[in-house]
């Protein structure tokens, strides 16, 4: 027991941990490709200035995605080794084509993108964003793919009892395509472009407020913004189609997103609330018969409650699901209100006017992060107790042989190092922000030399 | 069965192939961290990290696409060796984050307490996950105390550090060492590239006896490992090959031909992993408890099925992935010059 609870806690350390990264990357990438693109198209210095600027601050989050990804690989065999032999089969297809198809493609052409501004000509940099882009929305596919096949198993047959047992593939594309993949990754991929679409506004607001960089912070916010608003709205529609899935798919977990007790009754949705798991009741500011009209359209269809499945068959951390849950919606609420009034300011030339909003554009940058944490926490914790849905215990998929002071002596180190590598993230990250972009100086002719002598007399 | 060979001994190569590529990839960038401290000037420390700095993110891929495919692969082998080998692992991992910081960091501020803790930090790191990786190797060859269903039974930590992991773990530092002093040639000139010579020889000789002495014990003391090579006496060619092109290293170094050199340094980090192939074939790990409990690539592999799809995928992939790495090799080939995104 013990064992369980602290492989799981490391492993939901060291995947949240992880998790701020890769949608950061995703989301400047997509940025970049904006800005790099308008560059070739309209040949205007700022889009260029900016394209550089972005790409220091994109290595950053790349590189600590790539070791904290690292990681996050070893522990499926070190830490689950049981879900490992069980998954293997089908989930190792997925992680293969990841590795071969989307991350080699991203580092490959990472060094051009960094390294390659001076070395290559303008085009053939552009390719290389491009591929670095590519490269993580594909990382995303097939690591997406493989938590969906985990929540929605299909496409494979189980072989073998006991310990022994393991699911094998018979069909690739059912794989890939399980019940709920397509609109989980959509969902993903727009979390992931909000959370680079609101850095890059975080950062351009705190230059405008501070009086620095003017010109291309306009320019970048504008860009931002709109790639903000089109997918905060967005996400209304790849959310909505999620719990949609998940009401046919899992559900338990819809009930406990809801904290949906009875068997079977109409279902109310909440704004906000608190779930007492023990009297099965819940208190706050509900819509009656909310969730039933969500999911079909009348306000007095049954839906299934969490008492339809045996104790041991559903979720025990009712309250913290539900709370995740209702948090990641209300930040989705305020990204919406946000972004449409902000582009309405925009289009009307005042946004920049009010320093208010940009003062929250600037803080707003940690909300697409929180929804996106607390957006997985929900779906993860609302698969329990099954680590593959309705096939394996996550009691039953841990690690037999590693022993509990082995995980405490990780976890530590984790701990450890993780505060390390987040203090250097945010040390660098605000370095490269108070560097800020060269626009006020032309770009030199000749960096390699300069910057070269410059170490010599140093 | 394609072309005459079952699919799990294809997917062994594969997995082989890929580690290899690992070996020869991050094996100089560990080894050009491995030497960070014997450059005493600033300016030679800097040309040396940035020799590796557009590279080093990349070729630490190899090893999660080698992890994928070995997840992928032989799901059974990757289970029980990760959750076997915790600790040394979890080291692993704590050393490729450590040093990913360090280089990171290393450059970002002025004072000389700040780039020497990074740099001390930088190069232990490099060293010890050359030696890890070799230790891990070893243990891989020697065996380990695997039970029934799978279960690892042994003692944990100081059990794989036993005298022969110790002995592999020294030949892979000294070979990446090798290998890269090799690729700095590539990418210094003047007194660095000479001082590099120099360090080359030493490097050479400490890997010539480590890979003797290792040998040796090979053939004394572990007997599975010898059975095919004893069988057939022809295989001994390989080992042969590995000293031949070592000696060659520094022949070609001093005509300046720093290119084959390293082309030399590659090719034997791959024979000597086409060793470690041949020595294990069929089998991934071996019991130390019972043979019975021994897994071999027929007991870890996943179904012909699933391996059917994963190597249509890796003969799509593989020539995308050599593609972009040569390009960009060559964007960033010859020697080094330090400008405003170096480290």
């Amino acid at each position: 027991m013990e064992t369980e609870i602290l492989a799981r806690i490391q492993f939901a350390f060291t995947v949240a941990f992880h998790y701020i990264y890769p949608p950061l990357s995703i989301g400047i990438g997509l940025i970049l490709v904006f800005f790099e693109g308008l560059y070739l198209k309209t040949k205007r210095e700022k889009y260029h200035v900016l394209a550089r600027f972005w790409t220091k601050i994109f290595a950053l989050t790349f590189g600590i995605g790539v070791v904290t990804g690292i990681v996050m690989e070893f522990e499926f065999g070190t830490n689950w080794a049981v879900y490992s032999r069980y998954v293997g089969d089908v989930f190792g297809s997925a992680l293969a084509a990841e590795g071969i198809f989307a991350f080699a493609l991203e580092s490959g052409f990472l060094g051009v993108l960094l390294f390659g501004w001076n070395r290559v000509k303008p085009w053939v940099h552009f390719v290389a964003t491009i591929g670095v882009f590519l490269g993580s929305m594909f990382s995303a596919v097939w690591i997406v793919v493989a938590n969906s096949w985990q929540q929605t198993p299909s496409g494979f047959h189980i072989v073998g009892e006991g310990l022994n047992a393991r699911a094998e593939i018979t069909d690739f594309w059912a794989m890939v395509f399980n019940p709920s993949s397509v609109e989980r990754l959509l969902h993903v991929w727009l979390g992931a472009f909000l959370a680079g679409a609101f850095l890059v506004l975080s950062v351009h607001a705190y230059y405008l407020i501070k009086g620095r960089h003017i010109e291309v912070s306009k320019t970048a916010i504008k860009v931002a913004l709109i790639i903000a608003t089109v997918f905060s709205l967005g996400q209304l529609m790849t959310g909505h189609a999620s719990a949609e899935g998940v009401s046919h798919n899992q559900p338990a977990k819809l009930a406990a997103l809801e904290g949906h007790y009875p068997a079977n009754e109409k279902a109310d949705m909440y704004i906000f609330g608190w779930v007492n798991n023990e009297t099965q009741e819940v208190t706050g500011l509900k819509v009656p018969g909310g969730l039933s009209f969500l999911l079909h359209q009348d306000f007095e269809t049954p839906v299934i409650g969490l008492n339809s499945f045996s104790p041991e068959d559903r979720p025990k951390q009712v309250n913290a699901i539900f709370q995740f849950y209702h948090i990641m919606i209300a930040i989705g609420m305020f990204l919406i209100g946000f972004t449409v009034y902000a582009s309405i300011q925009l289009y009307r030339k005042k946004l920049f006017d009010q320093k208010w909003l940009l003062f929250i554009m600037m803080w707003s940058v940690l909300l697409p992060q929180i929804a996106n944490q607390v957006g997985w926490f929900a779906a993860e914790m609302g698969r329990q107790p099954w680590v593959v849905y309705g096939l394996l215990r996550t009691s039953d998929a841990f690690s037999q042989s590693v022993s509990e002071n082995q995980i405490l002596f990780s976890l530590i180190l984790f701990f450890v190092i993780y505060a390390l590598l987040f203090f250097l993230f945010i040390y660098l990250l605000n370095k490269k922000i108070q560097a800020g972009p060269h626009d006020d100086t032309k770009i030199q002719r000749n960096p390699n030399q300069e910057a070269y002598t410059q170490t010599l007399t140093q | 069965m394609f072309l005459g060979i079952d699919y799990p001994t294809w997917w062994f190569l594969v997995v082989g192939g890929l580690f290899s590529g690992y070996a020869i990839l991050d094996g100089f960038d560990f080894g050009a961290g491995a030497w960070h401290l014997f450059f005493r000037k600033e300016e030679n420390r800097r040309i040396a990290l940035n020799a590796i700095g557009p590279v080093w993110d990349g070729n630490e891929v190899w090893l999660v696409i080698g992890g994928g495919a070995l997840f992928a692969g032989f799901p059974v082998m990757y289970a029980t060796f990760f959750s076997s080998l915790y600790i040394p692992f979890m080291l692993f991992l704590l050393n490729i984050i450590l040093r990913a910081i360090a280089i990171e960091f290393r450059g970002k501020e002025p004072m000389l307490w700040w780039r020497r803790t990074w740099d001390i930090t930088y190069s232990v790191s490099s060293i010890l996950l050359a030696f890890l990786l070799g230790v891990v190797i070893g243990n891989v060859l020697r065996g380990i105390q695997i039970g029934p269903d799978y279960q690892y039974q042994g003692d944990g930590f100081f059990e794989f550090l036993n005298p022969y992991a110790l002995l592999t773990g020294f030949t892979t530092l000294t070979l990446f060492m090798v290998h890269g002093a090799n690729y700095l040639l590539l990418k210094t000139e003047g007194r660095l590239y000479a001082k590099l010579q120099l360090l080359l020889k030493k490097g050479i000789i400490a890997f010539i006896l480590s890979f003797a002495i290792t040998t040796l014990y090979t053939l004394i003391f572990i007997e599975h490992l010898t059975v095919v090579f004893k069988e057939n006496p022809v295989l001994f060619i390989v080992p042969v090959l590995v000293f031949l092109s070592v000696a060659n290293i520094p022949r070609l170094a001093s005509k300046r031909k720093y290119r084959a050199a390293f082309l030399f340094s590659s090719l034997v980090t791959a024979l000597l992993m086409v060793i470690v192939a041949l020595e294990l074939y069929p089998q991934l790990l071996v019991s130390t408890i019972d043979d019975a409990y021994s897994i071999s690539i027929y007991d870890a592999a996943s179904s012909d099925q699933s391996l059917k799809i994963m190597l249509t995928i890796a003969v799509i992939g593989t020539p995308l992935v050599l593609g972009y790495t040569y390009f960009v090799y060559k964007t960033f080939a010859g020697k080094v010059k330090l400008d405003e995104h170096s480290y």
